[in-house]
């Protein structure tokens, strides 16, 4: 039974040994708290410390779940800067008083639109919301000018959409913030009546439309560009942007804070590398996002952000999601 | 060599026996352990009460009921489904003279080794309403439609399929355990073998279809990937909804501690079976099994093994295959990285040992001693189990960043938080091991004068040897897979293989998830093979 007693103090001597080890990092290095993928942002992070000599060191995940990760931290968060996928997670954390106000020469690169009011967190890409279809079952010709068209009966059975995803639930607080919560609970009920199919996420919705399953689909533009590039141009969706100034054009932005128990004192300099042309140029190329500072062009695949017009919205106002959430359950999508 | 034949419909109660009181070298690590894996509990309490009056709504709403129901019947459904297949097909692959049974005992525990989310991903390509069936049959015969996968259906096929081999891993350590003699003296006084079968051999295995099933039940209540890939609404889709929707800790807290409650009433309803002894009362060693004739079934029986290997494992090795093929063609670099697999490894042996070491006491207290402490331990190692694991995750975040800020985010911490989510995995095969030594043995060597501490370490412990194997085993399998802990409680930069998997599927770039994905299998696979050598399945020929 020596044996046993052995295996269990290597156990201990070992979890000691791993527990001494990591913690002991050097404090001059970054801490970063990914919402965004490794896939897409890792190499982003390899330049910085390329051209800066700052280490970084990231965690990724969820950006909701990070964003808890944070407010259960408390005090003692080994975070310094938090890269989320979008505005609301950032305004959560704004809220609760955790991410510090950023400088203005830093906040006057971004339009206001696409920052916090108070000056906490800043865009640094755009993301626009889209009708996703399929080219083998409709001509854009054919697609509404409107968002609010696809309540009609004549979409019954061609749509899919995500009411529990992120992206989505924004979406809908834009159209609340823009129609009023009357007109969107009625627009709901119209799609939920059409049987829209209900899908996980933005890129389940882009496959089931590529696979003919649905017609239409409501997502985020750059999901059918990770398809395309894996499936090639033969991948039978494309995105549809809608011609005025309609609710269905929403321009979402990922963004970065830094959080209030920031040691680190590189994570302003992180900030300002994301804004630099080379980072905004990389999510031109690499993720087809829009760059958010002006004189850096989009992905020519993709038509120009001042193109698309987009609804007078504050993005300042998306964490106000309890009121979309009681919305969807009140209607019976959640 | 005495042998007590269980009475048709029952199994003589060990009326009488005489239990000790719990020792303090058992009883003090065991309520340590207990009190670790509690630490969820403390913390969705914590946080609920910080819940303003607009929880009430929420909980109460019709929609919350739908979602307990909707949880209660899949897991139902999951166990009912997982217990029909493993009985039959344990079995068949350690009793019967089926054509190349030891390949099949180790073709149908492969399962286990596909992360559940990868296996409903594998289900949708090839089922799906317009998925590779669909396009044969259409091809075929034109066929527009297939019915409908999503939803319950697809939820209760993907649990069933990728969980039953936690039952068929626990019912053949129990078949490998059981006197043969019992079974015997039941054919010779008349019973046929199927009347065997259902009055002798099945009531035996019953703790060992309880352990295991009521690891499938839970796993059905806390998983998340696969059930909302397969977009049926369930108890913890409500819960991560609070999170990615609202940043609601305090509502996602309380609808946490509803899914408790239903744990506790499983559990409880679980553990009601009576005090029963499913030992060998005698000789110490038994005689090797009989092997049974299948005779003109012999081929046919074949089909049950064949259709849950190419659902289980030959489907999903396709779609990780086909992936691979489409990356490569389309100049999709892919590089073999080293450090996520040897650090998935790593961690999956270092939880694998913790747990076990940890499961041991509760499980020896559990076994042999009476009292409301033991039982109640056994039973609260769930806690951390049902929860969907960010729950668990989020909980440790909230205890080590405070109060444990010198382990946070360190390997230490991962390991443990790995030994609370899954420390029921190792109780179950370690108990039921337990459960199949005689403490006769153990009261003859205090006859001899060791100490009861003496006689844990050199008696108790070593018999439960194969049950700490499959313990251990299953541990590790199941921590290679896990994410939600991993991801917000690993060190940083430290990646695992399931870290990769994710990461790339969730950018659809599903091309670039086949090479981590692969290698999770195999290394899976060959943990896998550690684990069946150990066994011990032999029989007799006649």
């Amino acid at each position: 039974m020596r044996r046993v007693w052995v295996l269990v103090a290597v156990v201990l001597v070992v979890l000691a040994a791993g527990g001494i080890g990591p913690a002991a990092g050097e404090p001059a290095a970054l801490t970063i708290y990914s919402g965004r993928s490794r896939d897409l942002v890792a190499p982003l992070f390899e330049r910085f410390t390329a051209s800066t000599g700052i280490q970084v060191r990231v965690r990724y995940g969820e950006t909701a779940e990070l964003a808890a990760t944070i407010l259960e931290e408390g005090a003692n968060s080994p975070a310094d800067v938090y890269f989320a996928q979008d505005a609301g997670a950032l305004g959560a954390l704004a809220f609760a008083g955790r991410l510090r106000a950023l400088p203005e020469q830093i906040l006057s690169r971004v339009e206001p639109r696409f920052r916090s009011a108070d000056g906490r967190w800043v865009g640094v890409s755009g993301r626009a919301r889209v009708v996703v279809y399929n080219t083998r079952r409709l001509r854009p010709e054919e697609l509404p000018a409107s968002i609010a068209e696809f309540a009609q009966p004549k979409w019954r059975g061609r749509i899919g959409w995500a009411p529990t995803n992120g992206s989505f639930q924004a979406h809908v607080t834009a159209m609340r913030l823009l129609w009023g919560n009357e007109r969107t609970r009625r627009w709901l009920l119209g799609i939920k009546a059409n049987g829209a199919r209900a899908y996980r996420n933005n890129t389940a919705i882009v496959a089931a439309v590529g696979a003919g399953e649905i017609d239409v689909g409501f997502v985020n533009h750059y999901y059918l560009f990770a398809f395309l590039r894996e499936r090639g141009p033969a991948f039978p969706a494309r995105n549809y942007f809608f011609p005025g100034a309609d609710a269905g054009n929403l321009v979402n932005v990922a963004g970065v804070g830094v959080v209030d128990t920031a040691r680190a004192p590189a994570a302003q300099r992180f900030v300002e590398f994301l804004l630099s042309p080379e980072a905004q140029r990389y999510f031109a190329g690499e993720t087809f996002e829009y760059p958010l500072v002006s004189g850096i062009p989009a992905n020519p695949l993709l038509p120009p952000l001042a193109q698309i017009r987009t609804p007078q919205v504050d993005l300042n106002h998306l964490q106000a999601l309890e009121e979309t959430l009681k919305l969807l359950r009140e209607t019976g999508l959640l | 060599m005495a042998v007590t034949l269980p009475r048709p419909g029952s199994i003589g109660r060990q009326a009488g026996a005489r239990r000790p009181a719990a020792p303090p070298f058992l009883w003090i690590p065991a309520v340590l352990v207990a009190g670790a894996v509690l630490l969820p509990v403390a913390y969705l309490i914590v946080r609920a009460a910080g819940a303003d009056e607009g929880v009430l709504p929420l909980l109460l709403s019709p929609r919350t009921f739908r979602l307990l129901l909707n949880t209660v019947l899949l897991g139902a459904a999951v166990a009912a489904t997982a217990v029909a297949l493993a009985v039959p097909l344990a079995w068949l692959t350690v009793r019967t003279d089926l054509p190349g049974a030891s390949l099949w005992r180790v073709l149908t525990v492969l399962p286990l080794v596909f992360p559940s989310y990868v296996g409903a991903f594998a289900l949708i390509t090839a089922l799906g309403p317009t998925g590779l069936l669909q396009v044969i049959l259409h091809r075929l015969w034109g066929l527009e439609r297939l019915p409908e996968l999503y939803g319950f259906p697809g939820a209760w096929l993907t649990l069933s399929l990728f969980t039953y081999p936690y039952v068929l891993l626990s019912v053949r350590a129990g078949l490998a355990g059981i006197d043969p003699a019992v079974e015997e003296a039941s054919r010779v006084l008349g019973r046929s073998p199927w009347a065997t079968f259902r009055r002798v051999t099945l009531p035996l295995l019953r703790p060992w279809i309880g352990a295991g099933g009521l690891l499938v039940v839970l796993y059905a209540f806390s998983d998340f990937g696969a059930v909302s890939m397969m977009r049926f609404d369930s108890f913890t889709t409500a819960i991560y909804l609070q999170y990615q929707g609202s940043f609601n800790r305090s509502y996602a807290a309380v609808l946490s501690l509803v899914l408790v409650a239903l744990t506790v009433l499983v559990v409880f309803l679980e553990g009601r079976r009576g005090r029963v002894r499913y030992h060998r009362v005698g000789s110490a060693t038994a005689r090797l099994p009989r092997r049974v004739r299948l005779g003109r079934w012999r081929w046919p029986a074949l089909a049950l093994p064949a259709a849950v290997v190419a659902a289980g494992v030959l489907l999903p090795v396709a779609v990780i295959a086909y992936w691979l093929v489409v990356g490569l063609r389309h100049g999709e670099t892919i590089l073999l990285s080293l450090p996520p697999l040897v650090n998935s490894l790593y961690a999956a042996l270092l939880a694998a040992l913790l747990t076990v070491a940890a499961a041991m006491p509760v499980a020896i207290l559990s076994v042999r001693f009476r009292g409301p402490l033991p039982a109640a331990l056994a039973r609260l190692s769930y806690a951390g189990y049902a929860l969907p694991g960010i729950v668990v995750a989020l909980a440790l975040v909230f205890f080590g960043a405070r109060y444990a800020a010198p382990l946070y985010q360190t390997l230490a911490l991962l390991v443990f938080a790995y030994m609370v989510l899954f420390l029921p995995q190792a109780l179950g095969p370690l108990r039921a091991a337990l459960l199949q030594v005689s403490p006769a043995q153990e009261e003859s060597a205090r006859t001899l004068g060791r100490t009861a501490r003496q006689v844990v370490w050199s008696v108790t412990i070593p018999l439960a040897r194969r049950g700490a194997v499959a313990a251990a085993g299953l541990v590790f399998l199941t921590t290679m897979k896990e994410l939600p802990a991993t991801l917000l409680l690993s060190p940083i930069g430290f990646e695992t293989l399931a870290m990769r998997v994710w990461s790339a599927a969730t950018e659809a770039l599903f091309a670039r998830a086949a090479v981590p994905a692969l290698l999770l299998v195999l290394a899976s696979s060959l943990s896998m093979g550690v684990l069946l050598s150990q066994e011990g399945l032999r029989w007799r020929d006649e």
